[in-house]
Formats: structure tokens, sequence, C-alpha cells
């Protein structure tokens, strides 16, 4: 798993939790809700789906990782790859 | 104590056979049923009543997806009432405009969806989604139209059963008159066909219909009736006192004439004809009327084989002394029981016989229970009639609530 396809799994995600908005053009270094129409039941979607779809646990003290696509990267491609 | 005259100014509904009044009126007087075979959760097919309408219409898909069903029915039929109203929200006082909507139920259908979630990952319960509490709070689908409106009032649900419908335009009337609001948004709506719960348990009670063709299933006062159809859908209302409605030119579909909400306090799920009798009786009272002012009464009858006959008995007992028949129809056979819009659905589609005096049938009676052959029934075919200034609309439901409610002609 390299950053990029999680940065891909993240975006693939979003689209299911904010299906209004248009994801062609989101920065990956800038934060997902200065973008996006993003609240904080909206990131627990993405939790949740990260759970559902991945089999990755998000505790709520790393919530601040998944701010943008990027801090998104940093943080889960370790443990998309432990999980490999 | 005299009373504030309460006008209907605009009508918003979807049918399993209409998504707007045109729609739905025409198909009651051409005979078109709207229940269709569908797939029920762990139970098979069955014959229900789903709508077509489109939710995107009115919502993002954002909203459709954290929101309910219900809800997005509700959000639909507001919308619509509001635009049929030609009222102006933008140019409105928000905070005095209320919502008051009837449900038999609320929640049911979420909560199997999250427990056929979690099913799915061994009913570990941290799998169950953050969503379910706001969804299933009781007040869920009118506090959906109260976001999508933006409007600040008063937005509740009036939970009664299969006589909710009705309610929704009652409360809506009473708290006109007490001047909490200006505006109501009322009426009823279900998404019961979405639970396979209210399937399995109406099925535990003999009392789901079965037919090999849905679209004859339900067959209120026929011999063969077996049992209820469930459907979905949702009529709401825009309610206004009259000089309201008059200070800004609205069309006028008919006045509150009168209404009834009484309890059996016999059983927790069979009918009792003598309160049923005394409900309609209160209602004409209230409104100052006799069986001879009511030109069409629209049952609730569920195509069940006692309630049909238990209301047949009520029916026929008031309005013995009438001089004529009154006419006398069931929606219910076209469009299977939309639990907490049926009162409210059935409204709208008897209201247009005000303008075009013609009352719809109730279809599918290939063979008249004679338990059920009161004076007035009009079946399979339209009626033409020379008078309709009054229409009386039953509906009642589960742990003995009836409501009546009728609606008169408007006249200045």
């Amino acid at each position: 798993m390299t950053k990029d396809e999680t940065r891909k799994l993240v975006i693939d995600i979003i689209s299911d939790i904010a299906p209004d908005e248009d994801l062609s053009a989101v920065k990956p270094d800038v934060r997902l809700r200065d973008q996006l129409q993003l609240d904080s039941m909206d990131f627990l979607d993405i939790v949740m789906e990260l759970r559902k779809r991945h089999g990755i646990e998000v505790p709520e003290a790393d919530y601040m990782q998944l701010a943008s696509l990027d801090s998104c990267a940093d943080y889960l491609t370790p443990k998309f790859q432990a999980k490999a | 104590m005299k009373h504030a005259r309460i006008v209907i100014t605009g009508i918003g509904l979807t049918a399993p056979n209409g998504n707007t009044l045109a729609e739905f009126r025409r198909n009651l007087l051409a005979g078109v049923s709207g229940i269709k075979m569908t797939e029920v959760r762990y139970m098979g097919q069955w014959p229900a009543g789903l709508c077509t309408f489109d939710p995107l219409k009115h919502q993002k898909k954002k909203d459709v997806r954290i929101g309910t069903r219900a809800g997005s029915i509700s959000i639909y039929c507001a919308r619509e009432a509001i635009a049929d109203a030609g009222i102006d929200l933008a140019a409105r006082d928000k905070s005095r405009v209320g919502v008051y909507l009837g449900i038999t139920e609320h929640g049911n259908v979420e909560t199997e969806n999250e427990v056929y979630n979690i099913s799915l990952f061994k009913y570990d319960t941290k799998f169950w989604t953050h969503h379910h509490n706001p969804r299933t709070v009781a007040n869920s689908p009118a506090g959906e139209v109260s976001l999508n409106l933006g409007t600040t009032g008063p937005a509740y649900t009036i939970g009664a059963a299969c006589a909710a419908g009705n309610m929704g335009l009652i409360h809506a009337t009473q708290m006109l008159r007490l001047g909490e609001v200006d505006l109501a948004i009322c009426g009823g709506v279900s998404e019961s066909p979405q639970t396979f719960g209210i399937f399995a348990g109406f099925k535990s009670q003999n009392a789901l219909a079965t037919h090999a063709d849905p679209t004859k299933a339900s067959r209120p006062f026929d011999k063969a009736r077996n049992g209820i159809v469930i459907s979905e859908g949702g009529a709401i209302y825009t309610l206004e006192r009259l000089e309201d409605a008059q200070a800004r030119g609205a069309k006028i579909y008919g006045e509150i004439a009168g209404y009834c909400v009484n309890s059996d306090a016999t059983d927790y799920v069979l009918p009792n004809p003598e309160r049923q009798a005394q409900c309609v009786r209160k209602a004409l009272d209230n409104a100052g009327m006799t069986v001879d002012d009511i030109d069409i009464v629209n049952t609730h009858a569920t195509s069940t084989p006692q309630g049909d006959i238990q209301e047949c008995q009520a029916i026929a007992e008031v309005f013995k002394d009438r001089k004529e028949p009154t006419a006398i129809n069931n929606t219910k056979s076209f469009i299977g029981h939309a639990m907490g819009a049926a009162g409210a659905l059935e409204l709208a589609g008897n209201l247009p016989s005000f303008d075009d005096l013609v009352v719809h049938p109730t279809i599918n009676v290939d063979d008249l229970d004679p338990l059920c052959a009161i004076p007035g029934l009009v079946i399979n075919q339209p009626r033409s009639v020379k008078r309709v200034d009054a229409l009386l609309n039953n509906s009642f439901g589960m742990l003995g609530i009836n409501s009546t409610l009728i609606i008169k002609r408007f006249r200045n």
C-alpha cells in the first residue's frame, strides 16, 4: 500500500460520505474541512467506513491525523501495510 | 366559544399510485392500483405500496444519506404543499410556522437496518452507526422538515397509530386557533414497508394480505379479503386561518368543519365499533352538522375480515336515519394501508370531489360481503353525485385510538 493508494481509498470513502461534493480538485495538503462541507458526524462516518471496509481502527485521540489527505496518508498507510 | 375558521390552502403528497394530487386523483377515478410485489427482508415477496417520488427534487444526496425515508417523504410532501399554496417562506416569520406530522411509528426501519448491519460483523456493536439516535427519535420526520425548510417554530410528530394522518390536521387546527402559529404544515407520513417487522407482525396476527395479483390484495368489503397491504406515503397540507389565507389571495381547497379523537379503552388491537360510532357522532356535533350534511364518508377499512365489518356496523348505525344514503368509499383498495399517512392521503384523494362532484370508488369488490353491504357504498366504478359539500374521513388505530375529520366546501 502506497500513500497515493491510501489517498485514493480515503477519497472513495468521502465520495460516499459527501456525495454532493466535487472531489476532483481536493488539495492533499489542505484540511478537508476547509475545502469540503464536512462536519464532525461526517468524520465519524469516515472512521466507521475505515473500520467496516478495511478493518482499520482510528482511536479518538488520533482523529486529528485525518485532517487532510496527506495527514491521512501519513497516518493510515503504515496501518494498511501492517495489515498486509 | 367562537373558533377561528381554518382552511386548507396547499397539498403535497406521494402515494403508491401518484406523486401529485392530480395524478393520484386521476388514478383513483381510473381504478389504477399502486400495489406491487415487493421483496421484504427475511420474508420474500409480498404485496406492498411503495412511492416513486424523487427525493433529490428537494434534498441533497448527503441529506438523503443521513436522514430517514420518512424524512424524505415528509420533505417532498411539505415542499410540494408550500409550492402548491403559493407561499413564499423566505418572506414569512419562520418562527410562526409549525410542522405537525402524524406517524404510526418511527425508528423501526433504522433500527432493523442497524441490527442487520451489525449481523454482518458478528453483532459487534462498534459497527452500529452514530446516526442511529437522530434517525430514530420520534420527532425525526418533522425535524427533518424544519431543517430542510429552515422553519424555527414548533416541529414535532403526533404518534397515533393509524389514526395519525387525521391527527396531523386536527392538531394543526388547534394550534392555529390557539394562535401558536400562523402557518401549519401538517398531515401524515409513513415509511412502513421499509421494515420487515410490520409485515411479520401482521402475518403472525393472520392479518397480512395475500393474493396472486398484488393489485387485488387490498380488497375492503369483499368476501375474499384476507388482510392488510402495507404501504408507505405521505400527504402534507398547508393550513391557515381564513383571514390570513384571504389576505394573500390563497386558493382554498376546503375548510375544517369539525373533528373528534377518542379512545376505545377495550383492547390492544381489536377495534370497538361503539367507540367508532361515538367518534363520528362527536365529530358531527363538533362541526354543528347532522348526517344529512355529509356527502362522502371515506372509510378506514383495512381489508381485514373483522375490522371492515365492525366499521360498517358503526357507520350504518350512525347514518341509519339519513334520508338518502351518503356515498361511502375506501381509498386503501388502491393504495393499501399507508399507516400514519393513511388518513391524510385518503382525505386528499377525496377533496377534488368538491370540484368534480365525483366519488371515487372502492375497487376489488368482486363479491360484496353481505355483512359490509351498507347503503351508499360506491363499488368499482366512480359515481357522479349532485352535491358534495362535506366529507367525513375516518382513521382508526391500534390501542384503540379513533379519529374523524370533517371537511366542508369553502363558502365565504
